[in-house]
């Protein structure tokens, strides 16, 4: 990590305001040289409060956008303040801060860089038709970066200025279209895309959907939003 | 006759709404283009139910009114799929202001700690 290139992590978070200051403050702590954006998704509770004591710079959404609709407002906003590194961390606490400078570090042979969770750290486990979908994800991905992507649906990633312009005017708004159609999109406008091994933690409050149908759901949506990527122009 | 008679009667209040809907500026030009043609074409339809049957024979279909129920559906599914792209234009465009108002507000905030310094 050079001192001259200006690193913004950005943090979409919608009715987060339990972890969201313990969030920041965890990255403050760790990376003080680093500015931190929190996308405030329409909340209709204190996250913006919390988000700004904690030291973030805030920026709120009149109403709920979704993810996708959060973190193209991130990239607008790395695009309009000059930043050369846009980092996506979420709100929820499982992607340690500790390992955003080996993303950056990343960052020096290609443009995008993908926290991934299976490739040899940590002790993450998925199972059932979210594995599936995720092993299919990364087939297909890994084949169309000729490396191998493990983790295509991590959200835990840094890009370069290139991919900040981009993501500014084009950032998909549906469901898994942040981190499937991006990566997919990315690929085939020629830019080069790798992974970094990373250990996530537990979330600090909430808890990840463990239910079989919503599983099911999962695949579909998955499946659909890959399809869709790879037939779009 | 009744049937022509109903349809006719529909016809003539389908297109007086829609002038008046027009006339109050509660829709646009755009819209009201398709529905004018609509109802002009039931008030034919209506007032002239022979023609249907005519059209119906012309293009090889046994009667009138299946041909008017197939042409009806295909005609609602059109205007369906493209209202659903509409919405779809709209939510990207709100999506878009959301963002500006949000950058604003932000920008705004800056400048008034700035001031208060």
């Amino acid at each position: 990590m050079t001192d001259d290139q200006r690193v913004l992590i950005m943090i979409p978070a919608w009715n987060e305001a339990a972890s969201i200051g313990d969030v920041v403050a965890e990255i403050r702590g760790e990376l003080p040289e680093i500015d931190v954006l929190v996308i405030d998704d329409g909340s209709s509770d204190d996250t913006a409060l919390a988000a700004r004591q904690a030291g973030a710079t805030v920026v709120r959404l009149p109403f709920n956008l979704g993810v996708g609709g959060a973190r193209r407002l991130g990239f607008r906003y790395a695009k309009a303040h000059g930043y050369q590194v846009a980092v996506q961390i979420d709100a929820d606490g499982q992607h340690d801060p500790r390992y955003v400078p080996k993303l950056i570090d990343g960052l020096q042979d290609v443009s995008l860089v993908i926290g991934a969770r299976f490739a040899g750290e940590g002790d993450y486990r998925a199972g059932g038709p979210r594995r599936w979908a995720m092993i299919v994800l990364s087939f297909v991905l890994s084949k169309m970066a000729g490396q191998r992507l493990t983790d295509t649906t991590s959200g835990f990633r840094a890009c370069d200025r290139s991919l900040i312009e981009l993501f500014a005017e084009w950032y998909p708004v549906e469901y898994l279209g942040d981190t499937v159609e991006t990566t997919v999109r990315v690929l085939r406008l020629g830019y080069k895309v790798k992974q970094v091994p990373v250990a996530m933690r537990q979330r600090f409050r909430g808890t990840p959907s463990k239910s079989p149908a919503k599983a099911l759901i999962y695949l579909g949506r998955a499946f659909f939003s890959l399809v869709l990527a790879v037939t779009r122009r | 006759m009744r049937l022509t008679v109903l349809t006719a009667v529909t016809a003539v209040i389908l297109l007086a709404i829609i002038t008046e809907l027009l006339r109050r500026r509660q829709l646009r030009e755009k819209y009201v283009v398709l529905w004018m043609a609509v109802g002009f074409i039931v008030v034919l339809v209506g007032f002239f139910p022979g023609l249907l049957n005519a059209l119906a024979r012309a293009v090889g279909v046994a009667s009138g009114a299946s041909l008017v129920l197939f042409l009806g559906v295909v005609f609602l599914l059109l205007v369906c799929i493209h209202l659903s792209w509409e919405a779809s234009r709209l939510e990207e465009k709100t999506r878009t202001l959301a963002e500006e108002v949000a950058l604003i507000r932000e920008q705004l905030a800056e400048r008034e700690t700035v001031n208060d310094r």
